[in-house]
C-alpha cells in the first residue's frame, strides 16, 4: 500500500502482479477523488465567475459613468438620446416593491410561522408544509400574470386611478410569493427552542398563545429576524413579476400607486432589445447587476450569520 | 394511615396513566400529600416517578395522546383535578413546578420572577414589584440580584437560575409546588443552597418532590414514597422508610443492592 | 405561618370564579390565534388555487392539440407552443447532464471525501451563497461568459448550462443531506470487506441515499422548467419559428449534436412573449401556457414531495 516507493518498482518491472494491482487501485481512486474535487470547486468557480464578469463589464460602465452620477443621479435613462445614468430610480423601485412584499409576507409569515409551530397538530403540519414548499415551486412568471391580469384589475376596482403597470399589485403578489420563506425559517427557529422552555411557561398556568408569545417568539428572535432578512434578499433579486406587473418605466418615486421600474426589471427590458455588446448600454446592466448582487450578498451574509446565532444558543 | 393529626392536601386514588405509546406508565397509584410537608418520590429510573408528579399540574396534557385514569383529589375543595370538566391552566395557577433542569426564559430575572403574574394579566406596576421581591426573598436570591434585576436571566449561574425559577413558581402564591430532580444538575453547594431553601418553604406551601438522591430524601423529606415499575411499593413517614421499611425490595434499593 | 397558609390558598380558590372567567377569557385568545394562523396560511394557498383556476380558466379556448404542434405565429389564434416545448425539452436535457453529474459529484465529494478544513469550508460558503444568488445574476453570468467569452451565443447549450449551474445548490444540498442520513456502521461494514474509498461511496453510498438525490434533482428541474429571468437576460427573447436540429439522425452515429447551438425558445419565454404584448388576444396563449407549465412544475415537486415522504417512512437505520 506504499504509494510513494512505488513508481520505482514499476520502472524496473520487478513489480509483483499483487503489487501492481494495488498501484492501479490506487491511481483510480486518487483519479475518481481529484474529479469529485473539480466537482466540488465548480462551486467556487460559479462565484468567482459571477464576481469577475459583474466587474469587468462593470469597469468599463465604471470608466464613462463616474461612482457619483451614478449613485446620486436622480435620472436613469440609458436608452435614451440623451442619456442619463443614476441608479437611485431603480433602487427607488425595488425599495418600494421589496417594502410592499414584505409588508405582506412579514406578519403573515410570522403568524403562521407561530401557528405552524405552536398551534398546529402533528397531521394539520405534515399536510400544511408541502403545499408551502409547493407554492416555493411555481415558477414567478405565472405570479407575474396573477399580478398584472388578476390582482392589478381587482386593485383598479377599489382605487380607479391606479395605472395598469404599478407597484402595489407587483409588491403584493411578491409578498404572497416569500411568505413560504420566511414561514420556514421562522418556523425551524421556533421549534429549535427547547420544549423545557415552554413546559417551564405552561406550568406557570399559560395558555398556548401567552407561551408562543411571550416565551418561544422572544426566544427564537434571531431566527425570526434571520428570516425577515432573507425574506429581503428574495424581494430584492425577485424579477419576473416585478418585470410584467410594475412597468419598466425607471421612475424616482417611492408611490406603491406609480408604476416603476426596479434593476431587475431594467436588466430584463435592456436584455429584451438588441444593445450591441460592449456599448454603455450593454454594460450599465452589469453595473445594475453589480448592485443586485452586493445588495443579495450582503442580506444573505447578514441573514446567514444571525441564523447561525440561534443554532448555536440551544 | 400513617397520619391523622396532619390535614391532608392532596391525594391520589387509584391512579393509572398511559402515554400515547400505549405503555402504562403508573399502575393504580394511592397515595395521600400532607399539607405543609415534603413528600419525597424515589425508586429506580423509569419508574414513573417524574411521571406521577407530571400528573399533578397536568403537563402529560401537553403531549396528544396521553391519558389519565383515576383520581387525584385537592383539599379542602375536594376538586378531582383530573376530571375532564377541571381545566388543566386552572390547576397548573394552584400547583406549580421546578424542573430537573433550570429553564428559566430568555428575560431579565425581574420579568422571569413576573411571569407567572403577567400571565394572571396582573398589570399594577406596585403589585408586580412587591410580589416579584417577595418571591425573590422567599427563594433566598433576593440579596444576589437585587441590583441588577434587569439583566437577562441567562447570565445568572446554575444555582441561582434554579432558585430563578423557585422564585418564578413562588410568586403566585401556589398551594402545592411540584421538584421534579430539583439538584440533579446543581452542584454540591447549590444543592445543599435548594435543600435548605426547600425546608423554609414547607412553612408557606405543600412539596411534593422527586429525586433520585436517597440522602437527599432522608435529609428533607416527611415522608417518601418507593417506587418500581409504575406501581407504589411502599409508602411511609421518611423516618421508617430509611430505617424499618416493611419490604424487602424496598430495603435493598435504599440499601444500594439494587437500582 | 398557619395563617399566612390559609391566605395564600385564598388566592385561586377564592376568587374562583374571576379565575375561571380570566381562563375563559385567555382561552378565547387562543382560538382567536390559531384561526388567524390558519388563514395566513390559507393565503399563499388560496392564491395559488386563484390562480391557477385564472390561468385554466382564461387559457380555456387553446387547451387543444392544435396549441401543441403549432409554430408561434403573429396571428394569436393560430400561434402554438410547439418550439416552445420543444426547446425546453432539450434546455433541460442539457440542464440534466450539467447539473446532476456535477451536483452529485460535488455533494458526495464533500460528505466522503473533503477534510474539515478551510478549504471545505471556502466551498461550503460558496454552496450555501449561490443558493440565495437572485436568478437574474445567473443570466448575467451566461451573458457575460457564455454568449460572448466562450461564443456559445443564444444557444440551448448555453440556456442549459446556465440552469444547470442555476441548480446546482440544490442538487449539490440535497445529495448531502440524503448521503448524512446514512450511519457511519454501513461504511464500516464495507471498509471491513476490503472494499476501497470509491467502491464505497459508488455501491453504498450513492446507491441507499438515491432516493434523496432523485429528490432533489427533481425539485431542481422543475425549477429550472420555469426560470424565466435568466433566459431573457442571455437575449433568447425573439421570435423562434423553427425547430432545432433533430438530436437523432437515422444514419450513423445516430446522434446529432447540431441542437446544441441551435436558436431556441422555452415555454416561460414564449408566455412572457405573449403577455407583454398589448393585444389580449395574446394574453389567452399566455394563460394556457402558464396553466401548462404549472401543472408540470406542480406535479414535479409532488412527486419530489411524495418521494421524500416515502423515504422518510421507508427508512429506518
Amino acid at each position: 500500500m506504499n504509494t510513494t516507493t512505488m513508481p520505482n518498482e514499476l520502472i524496473n518491472l520487478t513489480i509483483s502482479p499483487r503489487l501492481a494491482k494495488n498501484l492501479r487501485r490506487n491511481i483510480k481512486e486518487r483519479l475518481i477523488e481529484f474529479i469529485l474535487m473539480l466537482a466540488a470547486l465548480s462551486a467556487v468557480f460559479t462565484t468567482f465567475a459571477i464576481v469577475a464578469i459583474l466587474l469587468y463589464e462593470s469597469f468599463g460602465f465604471f470608466k464613462a459613468i463616474s461612482l457619483v452620477e451614478f449613485f446620486t443621479g436622480k435620472e436613469w435613462t440609458p436608452l435614451f438620446e440623451d442619456a442619463h445614468y443614476g441608479i437611485m430610480p431603480l433602487i427607488s423601485g425595488t425599495l418600494t416593491t421589496s417594502a410592499i412584499a414584505l409588508a405582506v409576507a412579514v406578519p403573515v409569515g410570522t403568524i403562521g410561522a407561530i401557528y405552524l409551530s405552536e398551534f398546529a397538530s402533528h397531521k394539520t403540519r405534515e399536510i400544511t408544509k408541502p403545499i408551502l414548499e409547493l407554492l416555493v415551486g411555481v415558477p414567478t412568471i405565472a405570479f407575474g400574470y396573477f399580478a398584472l391580469l388578476f390582482v392589478t384589475p381587482m386593485l383598479q376596482k377599489i382605487f380607479p386611478e391606479l395605472p395598469g403597470f404599478n407597484m402595489l399589485s407587483a409588491g403584493l403578489v411578491m409578498g404572497v410569493m416569500i411568505i413560504p420563506y420566511i414561514s420556514s425559517v421562522a418556523e425551524d427557529a421556533m421549534r429549535a427552542v427547547p420544549m423545557s422552555m415552554r413546559e417551564g411557561s405552561y406550568a406557570m398556568g399559560a395558555t398556548r398563545f401567552q407561551t408562543a408569545l411571550r416565551v418561544v417568539t422572544p426566544a427564537a428572535t434571531s431566527g425570526i429576524v434571520a428570516a425577515y432578512i432573507l425574506a429581503i434578499s428574495r424581494a430584492v433579486g425577485e424579477t419576473m413579476v416585478v418585470a410584467v406587473a410594475a412597468g419598466q418605466q425607471p421612475l424616482l418615486t417611492f408611490n406603491p400607486m406609480d408604476g416603476a421600474a426596479t434593476i431587475t426589471a431594467y436588466i430584463v427590458q435592456v436584455a429584451m432589445g438588441d444593445l450591441p455588446h460592449g456599448s454603455i448600454g450593454y454594460q450599465s446592466i452589469f453595473a445594475a447587476g453589480l448592485v443586485l448582487f452586493i445588495m443579495t450578498l450582503g442580506f444573505n451574509i447578514i441573514g446567514h450569520v444571525v441564523r447561525k446565532k440561534y443554532t448555536e444558543k440551544y | 394511615m400513617v397520619n391523622t393529626q396532619t390535614p391532608l392536601k392532596a391525594e391520589s386514588k387509584d391512579l393509572n396513566f398511559f402515554y400515547a405509546s400505549g405503555h402504562q406508565a403508573l399502575k393504580s397509584v394511592s397515595m395521600p400529600i400532607y399539607e405543609n410537608k415534603i413528600t419525597a418520590l424515589i425508586g429506580p429510573s423509569g419508574c414513573g416517578k417524574s411521571t406521577y408528579l407530571r400528573c399533578f399540574n397536568r403537563m402529560h396534557d401537553l403531549y396528544p395522546g396521553n391519558k389519565y385514569e383515576g383520581q387525584i383529589i385537592m383539599h379542602p375543595d375536594n376538586t378531582n383535578i383530573l376530571e375532564h370538566g377541571v381545566d388543566a391552566i386552572e390547576v397548573r395557577m394552584r400547583i406549580s413546578m421546578v424542573f430537573q433542569k433550570p429553564n428559566p426564559f430568555p428575560k431579565s430575572i425581574f420579568e422571569n420572577v413576573a411571569y407567572g403574574l403577567r400571565v394572571r394579566g396582573e398589570t399594577n406596576k406596585r403589585t408586580v414589584a412587591d410580589k416579584v421581591e417577595e418571591a425573590l426573598k422567599g427563594a433566598a436570591l433576593w440579596n444576589e440580584v437585587k441590583d441588577r434585576q434587569q439583566d437577562l436571566a441567562f447570565n445568572l449561574s446554575g444555582g441561582q437560575q434554579q432558585r430563578l425559577c423557585i422564585a418564578r413558581a413562588l410568586a403566585t402564591d401556589p398551594e402545592i409546588m411540584l421538584f421534579d430532580e430539583p439538584t440533579s444538575a446543581l452542584d454540591p453547594i447549590a444543592t445543599a443552597n435548594i435543600e435548605e431553601l426547600m425546608s423554609e418553604l414547607r412553612h408557606k406551601l405543600t412539596i411534593l418532590v422527586v429525586t433520585h438522591n436517597m440522602q437527599q430524601a432522608a435529609r428533607i423529606s416527611d415522608y417518601t414514597a418507593y417506587m418500581y415499575l409504575g406501581e407504589m411499593m411502599e409508602y411511609g413517614d421518611t423516618d421508617t422508610i430509611f430505617t424499618r421499611p416493611a419490604r424487602k425490595e424496598t430495603e435493598d434499593y435504599i440499601t444500594g443492592k439494587f437500582g | 405561618m398557619a395563617v399566612q397558609t390559609t391566605q395564600t390558598q385564598a388566592s385561586v380558590l377564592n376568587n374562583l370564579d374571576a379565575v375561571r372567567a380570566m381562563i375563559r377569557r385567555h382561552k378565547r385568545n387562543d382560538i382567536l390565534f390559531a384561526a388567524v394562523g390558519l388563514i395566513a396560511l390559507m393565503i399563499g394557498l388560496l392564491t395559488l388555487l386563484t390562480l391557477f383556476i385564472q390561468l385554466v380558466s382564461d387559457g380555456y379556448p387553446r387547451f387543444n392539440l392544435q396549441f401543441f404542434s403549432d409554430f408561434p405565429s403573429r396571428r394569436p389564434g393560430s400561434a402554438g407552443i410547439l418550439t416552445a416545448w420543444v426547446g425546453s425539452l432539450l434546455v433541460m436535457l442539457v440542464t440534466f447532464f450539467t447539473a446532476v453529474p456535477v451536483g452529485v459529484g460535488a455533494g458526495v465529494y464533500l460528505e466522503e471525501y473533503a477534510p474539515k478544513n478551510l478549504f471545505s469550508d471556502l466551498i461550503e460558503i460558496n454552496v450555501s451563497n449561490l443558493a440565495g444568488v437572485p436568478s437574474i445574476i445567473y443570466g448575467l453570468l451566461a451573458l457575460g461568459l457564455f454568449v460572448y467569452g466562450l461564443g456559445l451565443g443564444q444557444s440551448i447549450l448555453t440556456a442549459g448550462l446556465t440552469l444547470g449551474l442555476l441548480i446546482l445548490p440544490v442538487v449539490i444540498v440535497s445529495t448531502r443531506e440524503a448521503i448524512r442520513g446514512i450511519p457511519v456502521a454501513i461504511r464500516e461494514a464495507a471498509y471491513a470487506v476490503g472494499a476501497t474509498k470509491w467502491q464505497v461511496v459508488s455501491d453504498h453510498i450513492v446507491k441507499y441515499s438515491q432516493g434523496g438525490i432523485l429528490t432533489g434533482i427533481i425539485i431542481g428541474m422543475s425549477r429550472a422548467i420555469g426560470e424565466t429571468a435568466p433566459i431573457i437576460t442571455i437575449g433568447a427573447l425573439t421570435f423562434i419559428a423553427f425547430l432545432p436540429p433533430s438530436p437523432i439522425s437515422d444514419v450513423a452515429p445516430y446522434l446529432n449534436f447540431e441542437w446544441l447551438s441551435s436558436g431556441f425558445t422555452v415555454l416561460p419565454i414564449q408566455m412572457f412573449n405573449w403577455l407583454s404584448r398589448p393585444d389580449h388576444a395574446f394574453h389567452i396563449n399566455a394563460a394556457a401556457t402558464g396553466a401548462i407549465i404549472i401543472v408540470v412544475t406542480l406535479l414535479m415537486n409532488g412527486t419530489a414531495i411524495y418521494l421524500r415522504y416515502k423515504i422518510r417512512k421507508n427508512i429506518k437505520w
